[in-house]
């Protein structure tokens, strides 16, 4: 069995790496677990559980500002500023559908690391637009910071940045500042039904190309509406989402506009704040391709950003070579591909889309076998390659914080 | 001018010719400038108190010849300061005696614009205005607008990640870049992101974002454009005090309402603008509030209703809502101008660019007044007050003995305010070479060591505008080294299971 080691401080996280540098150890960095599957299987000698570092140490509404420790439960974060009429507007997904566990289960620090964000990427951005500063522990057992609390700051290399996405191979975050932001008063979905994603893809840039602030949009094929389980959308066709949220009389104004403006792909018809909302969870934790206890849970979920545009091409490639079920968020920028099971998960047809239309992929969901055996994120090459390398290198230079988890070697 | 820069290597300065007749194999004909009179428009940028004139001046015109040169001057270990337009308010473009300035001016060209997935690629040389002149015959622009968005170019907006007065709904540069080329001191050239969302490995591309020209040269940029909103309307509201034009900021914000745009001038400030364009500000009232609303126009009436509620709740003296589109522009000229009009009524300033937490805003200005006092210089004060980003303009004459020594220590002290209430040194000018020796103010040599590792892995030989930035230039292997004494188990009290 793995040793795991249980900081009580940031102090504790100094003392554990270097303790592993002195021991020639590696540690996996680990919040509450909830995203442990994702990645290449953890290669290391003991474990970092960072679970202790927990609580919200300074929350300013008015500033739009909250500090925490790294392991504070998201679902405490979000139940926090919801209370003062705020939210983490970049809306991060919940895995516990793709992947099990518990809902809620993430941590702050997890949410950043993985640099998760929902439906409303699109028009308020990803989590890491939304990081204004840290404190972590580098892998040379050094406690450092950067950022602030301000979100206006071009004080120093932003490595907050850097830091988001970074899957705990960079630093082990200790404190996180982030930015919340007024949370909409209230929401409606535009709905139009049949399309191909050809024609959603296209009505959804028409969409987005508007000025009606549209703030998810998304198309759901037939099957995979039948798998939201949503009594709200009609059975047998697909959906084509668009959300609109703020203020009661905006909101009516824009749907109204948005109806007339994508008249012409189908007739719209809308929902409610309250089914909206629930369709936009569903859509934010992609719980049409939830683990069940049917054989459907060995489906391989790639997780895919291509150029909105080309995202229904991109499913298009795909499915030629594979069987597969997909879901378009981000105006068809992100694709979500279910695979029937194989020994690649589908890799190399999933790679060769994304290499023809641009962007990346990431395998969410696989066995750990597959995950060893196959790229979990985008594999670099070249000048890039060398470059990930040195910048991996110049936080954690003994390699010693999560080697390998988002390549070998890395 | 006070803060030193690296010592001029004479040995470099000794090959000038020799690198001179290598750059004009690489750039033919005009793109090579080396005679003093032609130099001399490069020798500063924004921050005209510092003046150095570069060792050569290359203005290469494609990727490959931006390549060339770089990998020649990492072959030949000579120092390179990459340039945009030169507007920067830090110096970072600030040349070396024994570098190469590499201008992008040549890099002018819009490649293309994609409206269904609202994106425009284009060359770094690009102005920041003539990407939205681009793309506005279709209702789109590119939200970042800092002041100098006439002149200042796109690759200068990414090294110094711009913000503007719309930064606070709308985002900085960082928010609205997809996507770049970029050429690294070996002469490798390397993408990062593109028309999609997000990086696939290490978010490389928000941390060459402000990067000030030390990680690398950006030859393309792909940027996000947006759909302009349906109307917007601005609010002018005068105050009586400083306290409660920052009350009312807050309060606007705990509302959960954030504006397109919401600044702030105080009296000085308020009336050298007001002499100088007519905006018709008022001049009884301590400081004004200029609030921005877009948005559907059904939105924007019914986020007045409310924000004017709230003024009149914070004691506002005046309120003014525009009802044209005349009079929007008419509230904004003034704050627009609010640099030059400081300008005319004073021989030189010095502008300033700290953030602040909002709630600190009033003890920051009275401390800044004790501080005005104490130096015997005028302050004029104008802030983006939805961000927290305060530009305090410091009067003051060149031509009067030990001024501009008055003035830049009355502007350490601020910035060092700044900090000390929980900000930081800059928002959006830069670190430069103006704030670098201010950086252990806000940083442990822990962390400054640590952004200079980042740099070590982007440029080991340390030959991107050194002497920017960082205080102390440590050797890469210096910084590289780690003593790891040999291993007990030395935390027996770590709890482990």
């Amino acid at each position: 069995m793995t040793d795991t080691l249980a900081p009580r401080d940031a102090r504790d996280v100094e003392e554990a790496v270097r303790w592993a540098l002195q021991a020639g150890k590696t540690l996996e960095i680990v919040g509450r677990g909830s995203k442990r599957a994702i990645g290449r299987p953890a290669q290391t000698d003991a474990t970092l559980s960072l679970a202790a570092l927990s609580g919200v140490t300074l929350y300013e509404p008015k500033e739009l500002v909250l500090s925490a420790r790294a392991a504070t439960p998201i679902a405490e974060v979000e139940k926090l500023v919801e209370a003062s009429g705020q939210a983490l507007a970049f809306e991060p997904m919940d895995f516990c559908a793709l992947l099990g566990g518990m809902p809620g289960a993430g941590t702050l620090g997890g949410v950043i690391a993985t640099n998760l964000s929902g439906p409303r990427r699109i028009k308020a951005g990803a989590a890491r637009d939304h990081v204004l500063g840290f404190s972590a522990v580098s892998g040379r057992a050094e406690t450092f910071k950067s950022g602030g609390r301000v979100v206006k700051n071009v004080t120093g290399y932003d490595l907050s940045k850097l830091m988001t996405g970074s899957w705990g191979t960079l630093a082990a975050m200790t404190d996180v500042t982030i930015k919340t932001l007024p949370r909409a008063e209230t929401e409606a979905t535009v709905l139009l039904l049949g399309l191909s994603p050809e024609k959603a893809v296209a009505a959804m840039a028409a969409a987005m190309g508007s000025p009606f602030e549209v703030s998810g949009a998304a198309h759901l094929p037939a099957a995979v509406v039948a798998a939201t389980g949503l009594a709200a959308l009609p059975a047998g066709q697909a959906a084509t989402v668009l959300r609109l949220e703020g203020v009661a009389p905006s909101v009516a104004h824009r749907r109204g506009g948005l109806a007339a403006l994508l008249a012409s792909f189908a007739s719209p018809g809308d929902l409610d704040a309250t089914a909206s909302r629930n369709l936009w969870r569903a859509i934010r934790d992609v719980t049409p391709f939830a683990v069940s206890v049917d054989q459907q849970a060995d489906r391989p979920v790639w997780r895919i950003s291509t150029v909105p545009s080309r995202g229904a091409e991109l499913a298009g490639l795909i499915a030629a070579a594979a069987d597969a079920a997909f879901l378009f968020d981000w105006a068809g920028g992100l694709v979500w591909a279910s695979l029937a099971p194989s020994a690649d998960a589908g890799a190399a047809a999933v790679r060769a889309a994304t290499a023809r239309c641009g962007g990346h992929a990431t395998l969410i969901r696989a066995s750990a076998a597959v995950r060893a055996a196959v790229d979990v994120f985008e594999p670099q090459r070249g000048p890039l390659a060398a470059l990930t390398r040195r910048v991996k290198e110049s936080f954690d230079p003994k390699g010693v914080l999560g080697p390998g988890r988002m390549w070998a070697g890395v | 001018m006070s803060v030193p820069m690296p010592p001029c290597d004479q040995a470099v300065v000794a090959r000038r010719d020799e690198i001179v007749a290598a750059l004009r194999r690489i750039v033919p004909g005009e793109g090579v400038i080396s005679t003093t009179r032609e130099m001399r428009p490069y020798e500063s940028d924004g921050l005209t108190a510092y003046r150095q004139l570069p060792l050569v001046v290359v203005l290469p015109s494609t990727t490959e010849q931006v390549s060339q040169v770089l990998r020649y001057c990492f072959e030949n270990d000579v120092k390179v300061v990459p340039r945009g337009a030169g507007t920067s308010l830090s110096g970072g473009a600030l040349p070396l005696g024994d570098g190469v300035l590499l201008g992008m001016g040549k890099f002018s060209k819009v490649r293309s614009i994609d409206f269904a997935d609202r994106l425009a690629v284009v060359e770094p040389g690009v102005t920041n205005l003539a990407v939205t002149k681009a793309v506005e015959h279709a209702g789109f622009y590119y939200a970042p607008d800092p002041s100098s968005q006439i002149a200042c170019t796109i690759g200068g907006n990414i090294a110094e990640n711009s913000g503007g007065v719309h930064s606070l709904k709308y985002g900085l540069t960082t928010n609205n870049v997809l996507g770049c080329e970029m050429v690294l001191i070996t002469g490798e050239v390397i993408r990062l992101g593109g028309g999609h969302l997000d990086a696939g490995g290490y978010d490389l591309l928000g941390v060459v974002t402000g990067s000030e020209g030390l990680l690398g040269v950006i030859t393309e940029v792909t940027v996000r454009i947006l759909q302009k909103p349906e109307t917007a309307r601005a609010m002018l509201v005068g105050f009586g005090s400083n306290e409660a034009a920052g009350e009312c900021v807050g309060r606007i914000i705990g509302a959960g309402i954030i504006p397109g745009g919401m600044e702030l001038m105080d009296r000085l400030a308020t009336e050298a603008v007001e002499q100088f364009v007519h905006a018709g500000y008022p001049l009884d009232v301590e400081s004004i509030l200029i609030v921005e609303l877009d948005g559907p126009r059904v939105e924007c009436d019914h986020l007045i209703e409310t924000v004017s509620a709230i003024a009149r709740d914070c004691g506002a003296q005046t309120l003014r809502v525009s009802t044209s589109e005349e009079e929007r522009l008419l509230f904004w000229a003034g704050r627009k101008a609010a640099f030059g009009a400081v300008g005319r009524i004073s021989p030189d300033y010095y502008c300033m660019d700290g953030t602040i937490p909002r709630a600190q805003l009033p003890y920051v200005l009275q401390r800044t007044r004790e501080l005005s006092a104490k130096y015997g210089l005028r302050c004029a004060n104008v802030f983006h007050a939805g961000d927290g980003n305060l530009h305090p303009l410091i009067l003051y004459d060149a031509n009067k003995p030990d001024e501009l020594a008055r003035a830049e220590a009355f502007g350490a002290d601020i910035l060092c305010l700044c900090v000390e209430v929980g900000g930081v040194l800059t928002g959006e000018h830069g670190v430069g070479v103006e704030k670098r020796d201010l950086m252990p103010r806000m940083f442990s040599e822990i962390d400054l060591n640590q952004q200079q590792r980042l740099k070590c892995a982007f440029d080991h030989k340390g030959l991107l505008n050194p002497g920017k930035v960082f205080p102390v230039l440590h050797a890469c292997a210096e910084l590289g080294r780690m003593h790891v004494s040999a291993g007990k188990l030395p935390f027996p009290d770590i709890p482990r299971f």
